[in-house]
């Protein structure tokens, strides 16, 4: 069989650094072409160390009737690869053949503008996402049935709930046929029962014989769909093959995503960490992270105590631990090298990526030596396995293991 | 990247109930050549008019989003299609017609000016919303494929409907002060089209720059203001001296402006002046369509 779709040799590259913001002025345009012959003479007209590959030599097959789940991290390129293949951006070299029309689902709701009406919207969102008008008019019944909003057809979408206005532009978009479909993480919201929906439908998709690239965090949701997978790593796919085999990589490998952080020079203080690593160990909801952290000792120092602050990727406070045996430092000449062992009980963590900072003190007053965010660690798996839908830091980052009974 | 010819993909299925995962796939017929081939495009590409024609849905729904959304909770509606350009009128009439007694062609000032205005008005709307329409549509640009200029040629569209709605007044202006209508009047599409075309260029090039340069949100309406006065709207062209006359020629749109007040009024066209305001036009928009071909495949990345 032929495949459907076929990248060879894939590359995307940005910019980075010299414009942040990407976009800018005409007087810094002309500024760069007027220095433009001076940066050859100097030699630094090469900056290729602000090129930034998000997408490295992909090439695969994908063959009709395929449901290819994209996993990775953040940054990982995923994203950009389904910019690539639905056209929305272009790739830098490479090429891509698609045998067959491509609808892609990168957000819910493209397009929705709130003042137009319901009925406005769906033949908004409709032929915005490559559907024809006799085509929306065809399925329109079908698309207010599934988003069970007839009642608010021609009120302006501006007074429709969030998820009446998600369940719509998931109708429309369940609705549009292309021989492949692009979706992106767009089980992410909603309700679970609306989740639980969204999946049979798209479980009906690829039944039909299309063929299904989806990006998704969802463990669960990428085995209950996916036959296939593809991995990628820092814009590199590393593995490529059936869906089990390529969570396994994934997961196994971030299980064991052991970040190592080694200071570069000495440190002044009187004790500096001289290295922090961590290591997060066990299964949800019992989750160990383990921190080992080697400190120089310059000094002779009684007691000192040591905190390890959990944080989020953006650099939030989540947590503190603070070891509960002090004084732990206590010792006579200077100049040594030890290493402790901090094991933290975590709480039922969603999943993401989390930092640390560590911290050295006497008497919580007097701070030795701070590190910030030296290291960090992912949770992959849910707190709760049974659960079908991602897991949002807006609704917090802990979830307490928690039961339901009738009284 | 390539153009999705109406597709003759067809997909059978052997059993409607029958599992992906049972081992029984659906066969698919596959076309022998891709219907899309995504590669680094060179740095001229093609205009790929197809791929705006097989689009031409949503240009139609996009436009009519524009309307609609336009006069969204203002008190006054539509009426703002004939405000603007009636009291720039009425302005115009009191400074230049009154107090400074500019010449007119032998038609009333007002009926003058206003006749300059709605083509005018018309066309700087057009190409100040769709130079600002790629901005304001960027969720639509860094989430779906389509053909990027339907976003500004919707926009110049939109405005078609302002000028129906302010052609009204001014055949109501002409009823009023006793002009009738003439033969000339058969023009007026052929007019519009061109002014439409001219602003679709001039729209289409603004906002794939203000893009990536967004001095142009802010030089715009300076420009506009200047284009008022460098075009013959509330003066005639004959105001200018004859050795200065060829000056306007480089301007499209002058020629146009007069060629308005000729159908509207009953005079004799300047087919030359026109000749050469069809071909300037039609240069622009040409370079205009290559040009955002070419800036297009980085809007996503820098919008």
């Amino acid at each position: 069989m032929r495949p459907i779709i076929r990248a060879q040799g894939v590359g995307k590259k940005f910019r980075i650094g010299a414009a942040p913001e990407g976009y800018s002025t005409i007087r810094e345009s002309l500024i760069k072409v007027a220095r433009k012959p001076f940066d050859r003479v100097k030699g630094n007209s090469t900056d290729t160390n602000l090129d930034f590959w998000a997408l490295r030599d992909i090439s695969f097959d994908i063959y009709p009737g395929d449901v290819v789940g994209i996993v990775g991290r953040n940054g990982a390129g995923k994203s950009t690869l389904l910019k690539v293949l639905s056209r929305i951006t272009e790739p830098t070299t490479g090429r891509v053949e698609l045998y067959g029309r491509i609808g892609s689902l990168l957000e819910v709701g493209t397009g929705f503008h709130p003042e137009l009406t319901g009925r406005e919207n769906i033949y908004m969102n409709g032929s915005i996402l490559g559907m024809r008008r006799s085509q929306i008019d065809t399925h329109f019944d079908e698309i207010v049935d599934f988003s069970g909003v007839e009642r608010f057809l021609d009120t302006p979408l501006k007074r429709f709930s969030s998820g009446m206005q998600l369940r719509l532009a998931f109708a429309v978009a369940a609705h549009l046929d292309p021989e492949i479909l692009v979706i992106d993480e767009v089980l992410a919201v909603g309700d679970a029962e609306f989740q639980k929906k969204c999946l049979n439908k798209m479980n009906d998709v690829s039944r039909s014989g299309r063929t299904v690239l989806f990006v998704s965090h969802n463990t669960q949701a990428l085995i209950a769909l996916c036959s296939k997978g593809i991995l990628l790593r820092d814009g590199l796919s590393v593995c490529e093959g059936d869906i089990q085999t390529v969570l396994a990589e994934y997961l196994g490998n971030d299980k064991n995503a052991e970040t190592v952080w080694e200071r570069g020079n000495a440190g002044e203080a009187d004790i500096y960490f001289h290295s922090v690593s961590v290591e997060l160990r066990g299964e949800q909801p019992k989750l160990e992270l383990v921190v080992e952290s080697s400190l120089r000792v310059n000094r002779k120092f009684n007691d000192a105590f040591l905190a390890v602050d959990i944080l989020d990727s953006g650099g939030s406070y989540l947590m503190q631990a603070v070891p509960r045996a002090i004084p732990f430092i206590s010792y006579q000449a200077g100049r040594t090298l030890i290493t402790t062992i901090t094991r933290i009980e975590l709480p039922p963590l969603i999943p993401g990526r989390y930092q640390i900072s560590c911290w050295i003190g006497s008497h919580f007053t007097e701070t030795i030596d701070w590190v910030r965010e030296v290291a960090a660690f992912e949770v992959v798996s849910s707190p709760s396995p049974e659960r079908t839908f991602q897991h949002t830091p807006d609704r917090g980052f802990c979830v307490p293991v928690s039961t339901v009974e009738f009284k | 990247m390539n153009v999705p010819a109406d597709s003759n993909l067809e997909t059978t299925m052997t059993n409607e109930n029958q599992p992906a995962d049972s081992g029984v796939r659906p066969s698919v017929v596959l076309p022998s050549k891709p219907l899309v081939i995504i590669e680094p495009s060179g740095k001229w590409s093609a205009l790929k008019l197809r791929d705006i024609w097989h689009y031409r849905d949503l240009l139609y729904i996009l436009t009519m989003r524009d309307i609609r959304v336009r006069y969204k909770q203002t008190v006054l509606g539509a009426a703002w299609a004939v405000i603007q350009p009636l009291f720039t009128m009425l302005i115009f009439s009191l400074f230049f017609g009154r107090l400074a007694g500019v010449p007119s062609d032998a038609v009333p000032y007002p009926l003058f000016a206003y006749a300059g205005l709605l083509p005018w008005t018309f066309f700087s709307n057009a190409i100040s919303n769709s130079g600002n329409s790629l901005v304001g549509n960027s969720n639509l640009i860094t989430k779906v494929y389509f053909p990027r200029l339907i976003i500004p040629i919707a926009s110049v569209a939109s405005g078609l409907l302002d000028f129906a709605i302010a052609f009204v007044l001014l055949v109501i202006l002409m009823f009023y002060y006793g002009v009738g209508l003439s033969i000339n009047l058969l023009m007026l599409p052929v007019l519009v089209g061109m002014t439409a075309l001219f602003a679709t260029g001039v729209g289409a090039l603004l906002s794939a720059l203000n893009v990536k340069y967004r001095d142009i949100r802010y030089a715009l309406p300076f420009f506009v203001q200047l284009g008022l006065f460098v075009t013959p709207i509330i003066y005639p062209s004959s105001l200018v001296p004859e050795k200065w006359r060829w000056l306007l020629t480089i301007n499209p749109l002058a020629a146009q402006i007069e060629g308005y007040r000729a159908a509207f009024f009953g005079k004799p066209f300047d087919w030359p002046a026109l000749a050469i305001s069809l071909g300037l036009t039609i240069v622009i928009v040409v370079y205009a369509g290559y040009s955002f071909r070419r800036m297009e495949r980085s809007f996503a990345d820098l919008i």
